[in-house]
């Protein structure tokens, strides 16, 4: 189990989580939705430590890593694998030394062994007979296959995807989901997965959370999410262009209109 | 009113430059601490070893024709200049130890190190600020492995032991190189010349330009991957990184000298 509270974080002046709160159940899949540059990467990043969050508390099986030093926090990201937004595969190593280079640099296995681990994991995400192809040689769906392929690897008991089916065609998207679902049900993975992808976090997700303006604003079932009268959700859920989450924007939209207008006017006269 | 503008202007000045030495002090603390941390991964398991083969091979085959061309031109160009400037009193005599104690104690470690700040040097920020911009260190760190046991002792390792070897070869065709000018186009006695070669070169001359050629490396390795550890902002922010390697190590390779010639001799 993973609770998050009062998490916050920026960057210089710019405030990114807001005392945020997020209880992730034990064995449960759970999808943070939000807009882009809300800060669902960042969430994530303090949950691994790779961010240092400002203030709050992240207690993974009850022990907090906001407050953990670096020896510490590597026992802890044992427990975790990460699919990055972007990947992030070694450029320099090839797709079966990406996907083994947890299982090698903590030894799991005899040398023998990890090829046939590295097989079945890339099978698990659709892929075969690419092992000796570097990543500069992979489309981008299949970096974030083989990215997720390397995250699985070594068995963690939590794992993050961010965004793991976009750049997906809906047919490929369809298996990751489903491999998801599948790492949950047989190996009873915690996880928080990211996206922008409704029809994904319906099909994956025990809780749906929403994240807006560096907060959780509403958390539910994907029912309760879908039915949610909380207009932010419902601007977000049916993607609309037009609503509260782009109020401001739109405001400022019609400022510089109405200012380019005035400006325009006098320049007339 | 002049003289409170002026006044200003000084403030504005010494305030410009105060930030600038914070900056730097900061810059130096921050490769310090990397130091720290190079000496306390690099005893842990595992060993990294093949990293750092794979790491000296990239160092030395990278380096070494630039190396070698600067060592021979340089032990040329000696030649000439110290035999024009040594007929004056008719010392000519003396080209050859000249040239073999400017070489080994000092030519041939500096030129080296600033060859290979540039070349190995850009190379180490540039990977590793890629790596960085990519989110690679992240999932390093993800995948159990800490970026400065992964990537920066092999790195440092590897300088460490390859400069060394380069200058060797470069003391050698620096040598040479003055010996091919002095015999052949200045028609120098080619037996007084290896004579005197030998003659005043102590192997404390050598040795002592192999330890500076070590720190030399070590330093590059050092600064180079710090610069592309703190890269930021995309392709652009890699350029930048790659740039400021460079001419922080160059910089480092001659100050370090200064002070470690005036310790050892
Ligand atoms: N290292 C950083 N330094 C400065 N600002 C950062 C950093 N990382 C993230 N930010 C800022 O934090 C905000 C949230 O970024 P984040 O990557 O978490 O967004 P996101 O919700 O994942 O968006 P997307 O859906 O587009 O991936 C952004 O405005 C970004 O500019
Ligand atoms: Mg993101």
């Amino acid at each position: 189990m993973i609770e998050i509270r009062g998490l916050s974080k920026r960057f210089g002046k710019k405030v990114v989580l807001d005392g945020l709160d997020l209880t992730v159940p034990k064995g449960k899949n759970t999808v943070v939705i939000g807009g882009s540059g809300t800060g669902k990467s960042v969430l994530i990043k303090c949950v691994v430590g790779l961010l240092r969050p400002d203030a709050g508390e992240i207690r993974i099986g009850g022990e907090d890593v906001t407050r953990m030093d670096e020896r510490e926090l590597v026992r802890v990201r044992r427990k975790f694998g990460m699919l990055f937004q972007g990947s992030a595969l070694f450029d320099s190593l090839d797709v079966g030394d990406n996907v083994a280079f947890a299982l090698r640099r903590l030894k799991m296995f005899p040398e023998r062994q990890i090829q046939d681990v590295v097989e079945e994991k890339l099978t698990m995400v659709g892929l075969r007979d690419i092992q000796r192809l570097m990543p500069s040689e992979l489309s981008g769906g299949m970096k974030k296959r083989v990215g997720l392929a390397r995250a699985i690897a070594a068995e963690p008991d939590i794992l993050l995807y961010d965004e793991p089916t976009t750049g997906l065609d809906p047919i490929m998207a369809d298996v990751i989901n489903g491999l998801i679902v599948a790492l949950r049900e047989s190996l009873g993975v915690t996880s928080i997965s990211i996206t922008h992808d409704m029809a994904s976090a319906y099909k994956i997700a025990d809780t749906i959370a929403m994240l807006y303006k560096g907060k959780i604003v509403e958390v539910g079932t994907p029912a309760e999410i879908r039915g949610s009268s909380n207009p932010v959700v419902r601007q977000f859920v049916e993607g609309r262009a037009h609503g509260p989450i782009t109020a401001e924007s739109e405001e400022f939209v019609r400022f510089v209109r109405r200012r380019d207008g005035a400006a325009a006017g006098e320049e007339e006269r | 009113m002049t003289e409170q503008k002026r006044r200003n202007g000084a403030a504005l000045a010494a305030e410009r430059l105060g930030e600038r030495v914070y900056a730097m002090v900061q810059e130096l603390g921050a490769i310090f601490t990397l130091f720290l941390q190079f000496l306390s991964w690099m005893p842990r398991p595992p060993s990294e070893i093949r990293n750092i083969l794979k790491q000296m091979e990239e160092v030395g085959v990278r380096s070494m024709p630039v190396v070698l061309v600067t060592a021979t031109f340089t032990g040329m160009v000696l030649a000439l200049q110290s035999y024009s400037g040594f007929q004056r009193f008719q010392a000519t005599s003396f080209v050859g130890s000249v040239v073999a104690l400017s070489i080994t104690r000092e030519l041939g470690p500096v030129f080296a190190g600033l060859m290979v700040s540039g070349r190995v040097g850009a190379a180490m920020a540039a990977e590793l600020g890629t790596m960085k911009v990519t989110e690679q260190i992240d999932a390093l760190v993800t995948l159990a492995t800490n970026p400065v046991k992964y990537l920066v002792v092999p790195r440092v390792v590897a300088a460490t032991l390859v400069l060394p070897v380069l200058v060797v070869f470069a003391d050698l065709v620096g040598i040479l190189g003055g010996y091919f000018v002095s015999v052949y186009l200045l028609g120098s006695n080619p037996y007084v010349y290896v004579a005197k070669t030998y003659q005043y070169l102590e192997f404390k001359d050598i040795y002592t330009g192999l330890v500076k050629a070590s720190v030399f490396g070590m330093l590059i390795a050092l600064i180079s991957c710090h610069h592309g550890f703190v890269a930021e902002g995309g392709a652009e922010g890699v350029g930048r990184a790659t740039t400021r390697a460079v001419v922080a190590s160059s910089m480092m390779v001659l100050i370090s000298d200064y002070f470690m010639t005036s310790f050892m001799f």
